[in-house]
């Protein structure tokens, strides 16, 4: 390693791999099994200088037992679902309906139906903001209430939903820590907010917003909540029916799991209320030239052939969070926040944005007289990943007056050392450039 | 030289400290707006022409050391040049950051050539091409360009 000794030697490595006790659970965290799980990240630990993989907000790595679940499918399980007599299309629809039950209790959904599979959150929200908001939003005066700390998939979709309709979007501003002006929301949401779009957790900010207080607000005004809980689902043991949301949204990739897939949950009244998403095979009662019926849910949801793999692949990496234990992995990232937090808290000129009491596990910062891009790119040389830019969230951006920032969040196979790397090519940046 | 170094030289250090040219131009006869939309960097490029010649040049924006590095160059090397000239060197240099140059083209261009390391970071390409696709874009008359 190229960190000089002398910077790195007044940090304390906590006990690693010792057990947490977190809430009435207690689970034994052991970091190098954990690890050992990962192919990637053990492969390219080995290399020179090793990696430092501090990118999981952006995306997780996955652990061999998604991988498998993916490769078993296709060469021991695989055929289409729902359509054919044969044996094997009525093994891969039971695995189908499996990998569903797994994400029902995942999320501790009511039933299993009220989980949509689809590409993921971003989909989610686009087909809540046509399906659901759309209809609503011509009434005069409709407003959709939507936050400071949003990201991309949780503005747009609705500001193409509301195109021509008149509606307003307001937005509930963030104090300087990122933590959300409560009592504007309960002024901002009113009876003619159609639904309240909300992150669980701020990509950016790290900030763990007080969902089940906003949602039980949001409610009192007979307003619908969206959770976005895809940056959530990674640290923070879900629960649809403690939360008390109508709908939420997760990404498979997220979560240690693949690509291309994602949850849209929702209550059952609220689903059934909604028209169908896209027109095709599998969402369909009956179809004539004259007009077409449709399926309940799930499957009105559900046109075509679905990623049926991929729902293989998020049941596998819920699987292994619960084995691992979400307190555990979050009690993990927890202390490498705080040891990342120490090791480069007498960096004059770094920065941290986003303060906010109990943050999940991001590290956004910035460094005076440093772009975030050089920033990213001196990391990358020293082995460490990690997100430069404006993170898909621009106005957040522009209320902090920065053109971005550099992110460090953690995932549950990263470890002191690794943050160590980061610490240590960071103080290499200011002496290089400042 | 180590890969760091390599990319951001001492030159392009200077020029991302001390910026020349970076400012606005009000008088002047072009200008476009320079967007990556990938990163947020964003470079506004100001021309002013006179009998066929640059006769003043200059920029404004955010963007990173390699990006705003770039245009300083730029606008160092350009003022005085003629046109012809101008879309010469420009096209040089793109061909150089994108690894298209002929070696003997890139030594016509004394301290631009300071970019060459960029080369590497395929990442970073599109921060030090930014301010040269404006300044096309400015001298087409366009509005702005985006690199993507």
């Amino acid at each position: 390693m190229t960190f000089l000794k002398e910077e790195v030697e007044h940090f304390v490595h906590p006990p690693i791999g010792g057990t947490y006790t977190v809430a009435t659970q207690t689970h034994t965290f052991d970091i190098e099994a954990v690890r050992g799980d990962f192919p990637l990240i053990m492969r390219e630990a080995l290399r020179k200088p090793p990696l430092s993989y501090l990118d999981n907000a952006a995306s997780t790595q996955k652990p061999q037992t998604v991988i498998d679940a993916l490769s078993n499918f296709y060469s021991q399980d695989y055929a289409n679902i729902h359509r054919g007599v044969h044996f094997l299309s009525q093994r891969a629809t039971d695995l189908y309906d499996k990998a569903r039950e797994t994400v029902r209790r995942f999320l501790n959904a009511r039933e299993s139906a009220e989980c949509i599979f689809l590409r993921g959150a971003t989909e989610g929200v686009n087909l809540v903001a046509n399906c659901y908001a759309k209809p609503l939003l011509c009434r005069p005066g409709a407003n959709i209430v939507i936050t400071t700390m949003e990201h991309h998939a949780d503005i747009v979709p609705w500001q193409l939903a509301m195109e021509d309709t008149g509606a307003q979007l307001r937005v509930v501003p963030i104090d300087g820590r990122g933590v959300l002006d409560e009592e504007a929301f309960e002024k901002l949401v009113d009876e003619n907010t159609v639904i309240v779009g909300l992150s669980y957790v701020s990509n950016v900010l790290g900030t763990v917003n007080p969902a089940e207080r906003l949602i039980a607000a949001a409610h009192a005004k007979g307003v619908p909540v969206l959770l976005d809980a895809a940056q959530a689902a990674p640290h923070v043991a879900l629960d649809v029916q403690q939360l008390g949301c109508d709908l939420l949204v997760i990404s498979g990739h997220k979560i240690y799991g693949p690509t291309g897939i994602g949850i849209l949950y929702g209550r059952r009244e609220i689903l059934e209320k909604m028209p169908p998403w896209q027109g095709g095979g599998d969402m369909i009662l009956h179809v004539s030239f004259a007009g077409t019926t449709y399926k309940g849910i799930p499957d009105r949801f559900e046109a075509g052939t679905p990623h049926i793999a991929g729902a293989m692949g998020i049941a596998a990496a819920m699987n292994y969070i619960e084995r691992i234990g979400i307190g555990a992995i979050a009690a993990h990232e927890h202390e490498l926040l705080e040891y990342a937090n120490a090791a480069v808290t007498d960096i004059a000129q770094l920065r941290v944005i986003g303060t906010a009491p109990g943050k999940a596990g991001v590290l956004s910062f910035v460094i005076d007289g440093v772009h975030p891009h050089d920033i990213g790119t001196f990391l990358d040389a020293d082995g460490v990943a990690i997100r430069a830019g404006h993170h898909c969230a621009e106005p957040l951006m522009k209320h902090l007056g920065l053109p971005g920032t550099a992110r460090a969040s953690f995932g549950m196979y990263n470890t002191f050392e690794e943050i160590d790397r980061f610490a240590a090519s960071i103080r290499k940046i200011v002496k290089f450039f400042l | 030289m180590n890969e760091m170094e390599e990319l951001y030289r001492e030159i392009i250090l200077d020029h991302n400290k001390r910026p020349r040219n970076f400012r606005k131009m009000e008088d002047c006869t072009h200008h476009a707006d320079g967007h990556n939309p990938l990163c947020g960097d964003e470079i506004e490029v100001f021309v002013k022409i006179e009998d066929g010649r640059i006769a003043d040049i200059s920029f404004q924006g955010e963007g990173c050391a390699i990006s705003k590095s770039s245009a300083s160059l730029m606008t160092s090397a350009l003022k005085g040049k003629t046109l012809e000239e101008a879309h010469r060197e420009a096209g040089i240099v793109i061909s150089m950051l994108t690894g298209k140059g002929a070696t003997a083209d890139v030594e016509e261009l004394g301290d631009i050539a300071a970019l060459q390391g960029v080369r590497q970071f395929p990442a970073r390409v599109k921060c030090a091409t930014l301010s040269w696709h404006a300044l096309e874009a400015s001298l087409k008359g366009e509005a702005g360009t985006s690199t993507e």
